[in-house]
């Protein structure tokens, strides 16, 4: 354990991209096999200890440390784990000798129930010192927030043991941890894993935002960007299963999808639900919002599937009956999806169309033509691109259309965590309910803490703690004067604002110090832009 | 018959000894003072006399460049101040030079104690459990989760730092006044006899310290060094230095920064250092409460910092405490 909490301190403090990859590469050499497999796991987010919530933990040191302290140094520190490692009463008597290994914690944390956790929990923490102490607790809780995303940690493993990342990326989403099979493979020069017959996840190719640049359309095919979500249908050794981009097994949401291919393939589309908004009337597809009644439901009701039923627009072919496509050119993969849609059912799936121009300016004016059809924007694919995993500068781009946007003015600002402890980063604004000189007030409309720099943070934080009105714990209302112009990709109606209102993707786009609140928008002009 | 302790007076700009009409550590310009150290937000210049050790006279005059009104008073000199008060100063264990004011007027004692910490510094006098009335407390790293490890732990990262990195160079961020010298003096006590490298605006301060019998080894200068020379030493700077310009003259130097606030990741990553190093010359949580306890005074008095959190303490230990807020005493860089 004490390894494993060191690598991770050692990443806290490491900035360059380089000095994390040699950290992490160190360590997966020199560790012993099942400590290194969980490691990898827990700097990759695989690891789910549900007994544990940061309640736990506190609730243990309510029992230790006077409340009051507690509080009082939680606020400084702004994070519960490091607060918890730094107060644990060191145990007066010897602690039980024997180093503990991640493994064992592992072992432990996972065969822990609720009422368990508190009984078993003190005597890992007695064991272990300040910083073993805040390993284990960011390991029982999640977030190891090492600035190290599950992309860079495979990296990592790639350059340890010298093989391609790709590799890595095509096995992970079969395996589980601690990946006996990965280092048999990667370390100890055994064979690769075999996964034919199991319906896992291939990364997927993804797109780069087409910022400012023009191609030429004899290079590229345009495509719309339907506002869904993307997601691969696998079927291997007779089973069907649908995962979302990140690999998360979406299957028992959309049990619909699972009768319905009847050959192995790998199929990379856009889930959507039957409606008008995108697409026109035949055929067409329902705004983001309707989707999102089916989304994040582990059971589905005979009523969800009759009012929302869901169907995939199909994009692209990665695998076809044994076949891997992935190396054959765009345009050859779009002829084989092509001539296999006679085999998929129009009940559940259909082809997302091309959208023919003549040259990039007429493009652009379809192109502005999407909003009334709530579709993002469009895609720009390479026609001799390689399925490849990842974003691949010059191959695919994103090009969405403009974000809309609106003023709003602040009204609360909470405290970050971490980095952003000391700071007010996180900001609710509003938009007057009426004629704000007729007395009307504010209502809130959305929540952002991104788009703003590290100096407009400070001036913000500066601003907030100035113009505080009133103080609910680590959240402040602040005098209604500060005007935000607030981009967002669309906006729905929701129960969750007092509004009605919601924002998809809110982001601080100007902060207008100069503008005065009494200007800025109502919410009536924030409706009118309402697409459902 | 006047109340007890009405003759002291906190005031948002320093604490007033109303007999005397003499402030302590006043934050702006008045005609009699007592300093307690050289640090700048103690030790303000303009005022008409200035009442303090000799080497915080001394620093005080490498810093303001005058020693105008200047009074030296001994540890352990008893000073009559005029309307009854007579002062005391005492070892605080802070910096060079550092005291805690022993006022007496009336047959009550009152000890302000300036900054100050109870572990061992080579650079300066220990500090002196002394009993009084009323202590008048700092409380800098007032909250529990503030505990510094023996220096000698955190020498030994810097040392392996340095090792570690034979190409590059390690860049020590430490306060100008007090933390600078003591980490030399430690890294020397360690055995690292090796050339020590210094940021421009600490060399006279060094030099003031060797003169106070405070030897700090080899040092020499980054702007009289090339790239090359510098790699795999030890470099020492102010804080202020780390990610400035200046910093771009070394050999890949890895940022370390020794502060108590380094005990909290959050602090240490916003200012970008890569090796934090838990070094203060302020007392920690322990050495807070433990001081109270020893002292064992009537009332406690809280000058600045996380003062919330050790009313907390004195009250859950049935001593009578009250915060006094005074302005402007806040160290980021401690």
């Amino acid at each position: 354990m004490e390894e494993f909490a060191a690598l991770l301190d050692a990443l806290i403090y490491t900035a360059s991209r380089n000095r994390k990859l040699a950290l992490i590469a160190d360590y997966l050499r020199a560790a012993p096999d099942t400590d290194r497999g969980w490691a990898l796991a827990a700097l990759t987010g695989g690891l789910d200890f549900p007994a544990v919530k940061s309640s736990t933990i506190r609730n243990l040191m309510m029992e230790r440390v006077d409340p009051v302290l507690w509080a009082l140094s939680r606020d400084f520190v702004g994070d519960t784990a490091e607060t918890a490692s730094l107060l644990w009463p060191e145990p007066k008597s010897q602690a039980p000798q024997g180093d503990l290994s991640l493994a064992d914690v592992v072992t432990r944390l996972s065969a822990l129930t609720r009422a368990a956790a508190p009984k078993e929990l003190p005597g890992l923490l007695d064991r272990l010192d300040a910083k073993g102490r805040y390993a284990l607790i960011k390991l029982a809780t999640g977030g190891m927030r090492v600035g190290v995303s599950a992309r860079l940690a495979k990296t990592a493993f790639a350059q340890a043991f010298d093989v391609a990342v790709d590799a890595v990326e095509e096995y992970w989403h079969a395996l589980a941890p601690p990946y006996g099979e990965l280092f048999d493979w990667a370390a100890q020069g055994g064979p690769a894993p075999d996964l034919a017959d199991v319906p896992h996840f291939r990364p997927f190719m993804l797109a780069h935002p087409l910022e400012g640049g023009e191609v030429d359309l004899a290079d590229y095919a345009a495509e719309w960007k339907w506002d869904g979500i993307r997601v691969q249908l696998v079927r291997a050794g007779g089973e069907t299963r649908v995962y979302s981009r990140s690999g998360d097994d979406i299957s028992a949401t959309f049990p619909e999808l699972l009768e319905v291919l009847a050959f192995d393939a790998v199929l990379d589309g856009e889930l959507l639900v039957r409606g008008t908004a995108q697409g026109g009337e035949a055929g067409g597809a329902a705004s983001f919002n309707a989707l999102q009644q089916r989304l994040g439901r582990k059971a589905v009701s005979a009523k969800m599937l009759r009012e929302f039923p869901a169907f995939v627009r199909l994009y692209d072919v990665l695998i076809a009956e044994g076949e891997d496509h992935r190396e054959q050119p765009w345009e050859s993969r779009r002829a084989t999806l092509e001539a296999l849609m006679d085999r998929l059912p129009a009940s559940h799936f259909d082809l997302s169309t091309l959208v023919a121009a003549d040259d990039f300016a007429q493009l652009a004016a379809i192109r502005e033509t999407a909003r009334d059809e709530a579709i993002e924007g469009l895609m720009l694919k390479r026609r001799d691109s390689r399925y490849l995993s990842g974003r691949k500068v010059g191959l695919w781009y994103k090009w969405k259309r403009d974000p809309l946007l609106i003023d709003c003015v602040l009204m609360y600002a909470q405290r970050g965590s971490g980095k952003r402890s000391s700071f007010y980063s996180d900001y609710t604004f509003g938009c007057w309910a009426d004629d704000p000189d007729a007395g009307a007030d504010l209502l809130p409309v959305g929540k952002a803490y991104s788009g703003f720099t590290d100096e407009e943070l400070k001036k913000i934080d500066r601003f907030v703690r100035q113009n505080t009105l009133n103080r609910f714990g680590p959240v402040r209302e602040v005098e209604r004067k500060l005007v935000f112009e607030v981009a967002f990709d669309s906006v729905h109606a929701s129960k969750r604002h007092k509004s009605g209102l919601a924002m998809r993707f809110p982001r601080i786009h100007r902060i207008r110090w100069d503008k005065p609140a009494h200007e800025a928008d109502l919410i009536a002009s924030l409706r009118a832009l309402v697409k459902d | 018959m006047t109340a007890p302790f009405a003759w002291i007076r906190p005031e948002p700009w320093g604490i007033h000894i109303v007999p005397a009409d003499i402030w302590v550590d006043p934050s702006r310009p008045v005609p009699r003072a007592l300093v307690t150290h050289g640090h700048a937000d103690h030790a303000r210049g303009g005022h008409g006399a200035t009442f303090a050790t000799p080497a915080t006279l001394a620093i005080m005059k490498l810093r303001y460049a005058t020693s105008d009104g200047a009074v030296p008073v001994e540890y352990g000199e008893s000073i009559a101040l005029g309307g009854g008060v007579s002062a005391t100063f005492l070892p605080a264990g802070h910096v060079l030079g550092s005291a805690q004011i022993l006022l007496e007027h009336a047959g009550e004692r009152v000890i302000i104690t300036g900054d100050y910490k109870r572990a061992p510094d080579p650079t300066c006098e220990p500090f002196q459990v002394t009993p009084c009335d009323i202590f008048i407390t700092e409380a800098t790293f007032g909250l529990p989760v503030f505990t510094h490890p023996p220096i000698a732990e955190e020498i030994g990262k810097l040392l392996k730092a340095r090792s570690d990195n034979p190409e590059a160079c390690v860049l020590v961020g430490a306060y100008a006044l007090g933390k600078a010298q003591r980490v030399i003096a430690e890294l020397r006590a360690a055995g690292h006899t090796d050339t020590i490298w210094l940021h421009g605006a600490m060399e006279a301060m060094c030099h003031l310290y060797e003169e106070h019998g405070v030897p700090l080894g080899d040092l020499r200068l980054v702007g009289d060094a090339g790239k090359d020379e510098m790699r795999g030493s030890i470099v020492v700077a102010p804080p202020s230095a780390l990610n400035d310009r200046w910093s771009r003259r070394l050999p890949d130097p890895v940022t370390a920064m020794a502060s108590g606030w380094m005990r909290v990741r959050a602090r240490a990553k916003q200012r970008g250092v890569e090796l934090p190093l838990v070094i203060s010359d302020h007392a920690d949580w322990n050495e807070l409460t433990a001081t109270i306890a020893a002292v064992n005074p009537q009332e406690t008095w809280i000058t600045h910092g996380r003062e919330e959190a050790l009313l907390r303490w004195c009250q859950l230990n049935q001593r009578r405490a009250r915060a006094l807020a005074l302005v402007g005493y806040e160290d980021e860089d401690d």
